[in-house]
C-alpha cells in the first residue's frame, strides 16, 4: 500500500499539472480539430491521404523497426541501415528491368515478386550483417560516440555505392502492380498496390514478433539487450547474437525497398538517408527499442506526411514536411525520450 | 620503479643541455634555407624534401630551446604567410600535381576555422554535433543580410565599401558584420543547446542532426516566412558587398580600400583569412587552457566526476556549444563575404560531416590535429582529388584498375566515409592526437550519464548494462 502511494506521487510530483503537458496536448488537440475541418471539408482527399498515409506508414514502420532492433540490442543508432534499404530498392529496380517483369501477369509475376523479396533480403541482410563485423564489432567497448561516427561513414560509403551504381538522377522502377480497386469508400477507391504493401508488411510483422517473443534467437536477443556479460555467462554468443539482429534488420530493410520501389516506382541514392531519417523519427517517436512502437511509429510519421503534403486547409505543404518531421523528432527527443509506448526495456521483455 | 623515476629526472637536465646546440644550428639553418629555396623559385622537389627532412630531424631539439616551443609554429606560419607569393614557384608533386591555389587556400582557411570551431565541441566538450553547418548557415545569412541590396526598403550604410551611398539595403562594414555574425550563431548555438544539451551523446547528435537539416530547408523556403522574404528562397542572395577598410583607412594607413576593386585580391582574402585562423587557432588554445576548457575535459572524460566536483554540467556544454558557434558563424560570413553570395544549397549535411571528418582524421582535441585535417580534407575536396583523378587516367591507373577512365570527385562522400570509418577503427585518436584523448580512447572509458535531476524528478533513462 505504502509503495503504491511512492509510486503514484512519483508519477505526479506537483498537484498541478505540468505546463509541458498542458501545452503538448493543446497541440495535439489543435492538430485534431484541423484534421477534423480538412474532413469534413474534402471528405474523400481526406480518405486518399489517409490511404497513402497508411502505406507510405508501413513502409517507415518496416525501416523503423530495423533501427529499434539494433539500438535495442547495441545502444547504437545505425546510420547506415537507410542507405542499406536504398541498395535494396536498386537491387529490385535492376531486378524489375532486366526481366522485364512488365510484361508479365497473374501467377508468374507474382512468383517473380516473391522471388525478388527473397533476393533482397538475404542481399540487404548480408549487407547489414557484413558492416556490423566490418565497422561496429571492433568497437564494441569504445566510447559510444566511436561506433556512430562509422555508421555515419558506412552511410556515406553506401550512398556512394549508390550514386555509382544508378547515377545521380531518380531511377524508375517500371510499375509492375496492379492497380483495380480492393474496395471503395466514399467514391476512393482502395488499390490493389497500396493493399499489396499492408499486404506484405503484416505477415512480416508477425513472423519477427514471433521470432522475437517465442524463439530461442528471440530469447538470446532479449537477454543480450539487457545485459551482454550475464548474457555471455548463460553461454549465449554474444558475437552471433548481435550479427542475428543486424540480419534481421537488413533484410526487414529489404522488404521494404523492395515495396518502397514498386509502390513509389522510382528511387534515388539519397533517398535512404531521407527514408532513414524519417524511420528513425518513427522509431524514435514509438519509443525506441519497442517493435510495436516501431510501427505505430511509422504509421504516424506517415499520416503527418501525406495529411501535410495533400490537404487544403492550412497544411504548411510539403515544402515544410521534412522540417515537420524533424521537428518532431526533436521535441519527442526532448521532453519525452521514451517516446509513445514508453518502453525502456528493449524487445518489449 | 621509484628510481625509474629517479634516473628519468636526473637525465632530463643533461640531455637539455647536450641538444642545445644543435636545435640552434637547426633553427638557424633550416628555416631561412627553405624560404630561400622557396622564394627565388628554384625549389625543385628534391631541395625541399630535403630542407623537411632537415627540419624533422631537428624538431624534437628545438622544443629544448629557451623560446623553443615558438619555433615550429612561427615557421608555418611563415610558411603560410609568404605562400601565395611563393606559390607559382613551387614543383609539381607526384599524383597530387601542383601546390593549391590560392583561391583553395582561402576556401582551406575557412575550413580549417570551421573544423577549429567543431573541435570546442566535440574534441574538448565530447559532445557529437552533427549539425555544425547551422552556424555557417547562420553566418553565411547573416553577411547576407547586412551587406547587401537584400532589404532594399531600408538604406543604412556604416562603414561599407565597394557600393555607392545611395545604394539600399543594409551595407555594413565587413569587421562589424564577422563580430554580429559569430554573436547571432552563437545566440542560436545557446538556443539550440539550452534544450538539447541534457541529452545523452547519440541522441544530442540525432538532435543536432535534426536542426542542421531543418535549417537549409527554412533558407530554401524562407522566401516566404509568413509573408516576408527572409533568405531569398533557393536562388539565394548576392552579390554581397566585398570586405575592405574603406578610404580613410586607406590614405592614411594604407590597407586596401576595398578588396574586389585589388590587383591581387585573392592574396587580400587569403592573408585576411589566415588572419582570422591564427585568431581563432589563438582563443580556442586559450580556451582549452581556461578553468572553462578544463571543466569541458573533465565533462568529456567523466560526467559523473566532473558533476560531483561542481563543474556546472548544463552551463558549461552551453558554453562549449556557444563557443563553436561563434567561429562557425565567424567562418560562414567570410565565406558568404569570399564567394559574394550566400545559397541555400551550401548547407547541407553532408559539410556537417565533412567537418567532422576534419576533426576526427586530424586528431580530436589537437589543434596541430584538427588544422592539419582541415587544410587536407578541404584541399582534397576542391583540387586534390581532381588532380588525383586526372593523373590516374592519364597515367594508365585507371585503366589498369578498373578498366576504364573514373571521375575521382564522384567518389568523394565515400571516400570521405572510408577516412571517417578506418580513422575510427585504426586511430581514433586522429593524424596529430591529442594525449588525453588518446589514453580514453584506447582504455576506453565508460560513459555513464548524469541524470540532471534539476530537470527531471524521476530519471529519463535506467541504463543497466555495465
Amino acid at each position: 500500500m505504502a509503495t503504491e502511494q511512492a509510486r503514484v506521487r512519483v508519477a505526479f510530483p506537483g498537484k498541478r499539472p505540468d505546463v509541458l503537458t498542458i501545452v503538448g496536448l493543446l497541440l495535439v488537440a489543435a492538430v485534431g480539430v484541423w484534421l477534423l475541418v480538412n474532413f469534413i471539408k474534402a471528405p474523400a482527399d481526406f480518405y486518399n491521404l489517409f490511404l497513402i498515409g497508411l502505406t507510405n506508414g508501413c513502409v517507415y514502420g518496416l525501416v523503423a523497426i530495423g533501427y529499434s532492433l539494433v539500438y535495442g540490442i547495441l545502444e547504437l543508432i545505425n546510420f547506415a541501415h537507410g542507405d542499406v534499404f536504398m541498395l535494396g530498392g536498386m537491387l529490385v529496380a535492376t531486378m524489375v528491368t532486366d526481366w522485364s517483369l512488365q510484361n508479365k501477369s497473374g501467377i508468374v509475376l507474382w512468383l517473380f515478386i516473391l522471388l525478388m523479396l527473397a533476393i533482397t533480403m538475404a542481399f540487404c541482410a548480408t549487407i547489414n550483417t557484413t558492416i556490423e563485423i566490418v565497422a561496429y564489432r571492433r568497437l564494441r567497448n569504445a566510447p559510444r560516440l566511436a561506433p556512430l561516427i562509422t555508421a555515419i561513414g558506412m552511410s556515406f560509403i553506401l550512398q556512394n555505392i549508390g550514386l555509382v551504381w544508378k547515377g545521380a538522377r531518380p531511377t524508375s522502377v517500371p510499375d509492375i502492380l496492379p492497380h483495380g480497386a480492393v474496395f471503395t469508400i466514399a467514391g476512393v477507391p482502395y488499390t490493389w498496390n497500396r493493399f499489396i504493401v499492408i499486404l506484405f508488411t503484416v505477415p512480416v510483422l508477425m513472423a519477427l514478433m514471433w521470432l522475437v517473443q517465442r524463439t530461442r534467437h528471440g530469447k538470446a536477443m532479449r537477454a543480450t539487450a539487457q545485459d551482454r556479460d550475464a548474457a555471455a555467462m548463460m553461454g549465449i554468443s554474444v558475437n552471433r547474437t548481435i550479427s542475428f539482429t543486424f540480419f534481421l534488420a537488413g533484410s526487414l530493410a529489404g522488404a521494404a525497398g523492395l515495396l518502397y520501389a514498386l509502390y513509389i516506382t522510382n528511387i534515388r541514392y539519397t533517398e535512404g538517408f531521407r527514408v532513414g531519417l524519417i524511420a528513425f523519427t518513427a522509431a524514435v517517436l514509438g519509443g525506441i527499442g519497442n517493435l510495436p512502437g516501431a510501427v505505430l511509429g511509422g504509421l504516424v510519421i506517415g499520416f503527418v506526411e501525406s495529411f501535410n503534403n495533400g490537404l487544403g486547409w492550412h497544411a504548411p505543404g510539403s515544402d515544410w514536411t521534412q522540417s515537420i518531421i524533424f521537428a518532431i523528432l526533436i521535441l519527442i527527443l526532448v521532453f519525452r525520450p521514451e517516446g509513445l509506448l514508453g518502453e525502456r526495456t528493449p524487445e518489449g521483455a | 620503479m621509484a628510481s625509474g623515476i629517479e634516473a628519468v629526472r636526473s637525465s632530463a637536465p643533461a640531455l637539455k643541455r647536450q641538444s642545445m646546440p644543435r636545435a640552434k644550428r637547426a633553427a638557424i639553418v633550416g628555416i631561412p634555407a627553405f624560404f630561400v629555396l622557396a622564394i627565388t623559385g628554384s625549389a625543385s622537389f628534391g631541395l625541399v624534401v630535403a630542407a623537411l627532412i632537415f627540419c624533422a630531424l631537428y624538431i624534437p631539439a628545438w622544443k629544448t630551446l629557451p623560446a623553443g616551443k615558438w619555433i615550429v609554429p612561427i615557421g608555418i606560419l611563415l610558411i603560410a604567410i609568404f605562400y601565395p607569393i611563393y606559390q607559382p614557384n613551387l614543383f609539381d608533386v607526384l599524383v597530387f600535381g601542383n601546390f593549391p591555389s590560392v583561391d583553395t587556400g582561402v576556401t582551406m582557411m575557412i575550413f580549417i576555422m570551421m573544423a577549429l570551431g567543431l573541435n570546442i565541441v566535440v574534441g574538448y566538450a565530447g559532445l557529437l554535433d552533427l549539425g555544425y553547418v547551422a552556424f555557417y548557415a547562420i553566418g553565411a545569412y547573416t553577411v547576407a543580410w547586412f551587406a547587401s541590396q537584400h532589404f532594399s526598403n531600408v538604406t543604412l550604410h556604416f562603414g561599407s565599401v565597394g557600393v555607392a551611398e545611395t545604394t539600399p539595403g543594409i551595407h555594413l562594414s565587413i569587421w562589424i558584420i564577422l563580430l554580429i555574425a559569430g554573436a547571432f550563431a552563437t545566440i542560436g548555438g545557446v538556443l539550440i543547446g539550452f534544450p538539447t544539451l541534457r541529452l545523452r551523446g547519440d541522441y544530442l547528435a540525432i538532435v543536432t542532426l535534426g536542426f542542421g537539416e531543418i535549417m537549409p530547408q527554412i533558407a530554401n523556403n524562407g522566401d516566404n516566412l509568413f509573408g516576408h522574404n527572409i533568405t531569398n528562397g533557393p536562388q539565394g542572395i548576392n552579390p554581397i558587398d566585398p570586405p575592405g577598410f574603406g578610404n580613410t583607412l586607406h590614405d592614411t594607413v594604407g590597407l586596401p580600400t576595398d578588396y574586389l576593386s585589388s590587383p591581387n585580391s585573392t592574396r587580400l582574402f587569403y592573408w585576411t583569412a589566415l588572419l582570422l585562423v591564427v585568431l581563432t587557432a589563438f582563443c580556442s588554445a586559450r580556451l582549452r587552457d581556461s578553468r572553462l576548457g578544463r571543466a569541458w575535459i573533465a565533462i568529456r572524460e567523466d560526467e559523473t566526476a566532473a558533476a560531483a566536483m561542481g563543474v556546472p554540467l548544463m552551463r558549461t556544454k552551453t558554453w562549449a556549444y556557444a563557443g563553436g558557434a561563434f567561429f562557425g558563424g565567424v567562418a560562414g560570413a567570410y565565406y558568404g563575404s569570399f564567394k559574394g553570395g550566400t545559397f541555400p544549397g551550401d548547407f547541407y549535411f553532408n559539410i556537417s560531416v565533412f567537418i567532422l571528418c576534419m576533426v576526427i582524421l586530424g586528431g580530436m582535441g589537437n589543434i596541430w590535429g584538427v588544422i592539419l585535417g582541415a587544410a587536407f580534407l578541404s584541399y582534397l575536396n576542391q583540387e586534390g582529388l581532381a588532380n588525383i583523378g586526372a593523373w590516374m587516367n592519364a597515367n594508365g591507373v585507371s585503366d589498369f584498375v578498373f578498366g576504364k577512365d573514373i571521375d575521382v570527385p564522384l567518389y568523394t562522400s565515400g571516400i570521405f566515409g572510408i577516412i571517417l570509418v578506418l580513422t575510427m577503427l585504426f586511430r581514433p585518436e586522429g593524424l596529430i592526437p591529442s594525449q588525453r584523448r588518446k589514453q580514453e580512447l584506447h582504455l576506453g572509458v565508460q560513459d555513464e550519464y548524469l541524470y540532471d535531476v534539476e530537470h527531471h524528478d524521476e530519471p529519463l533513462y535506467d541504463r543497466e548494462d555495465a
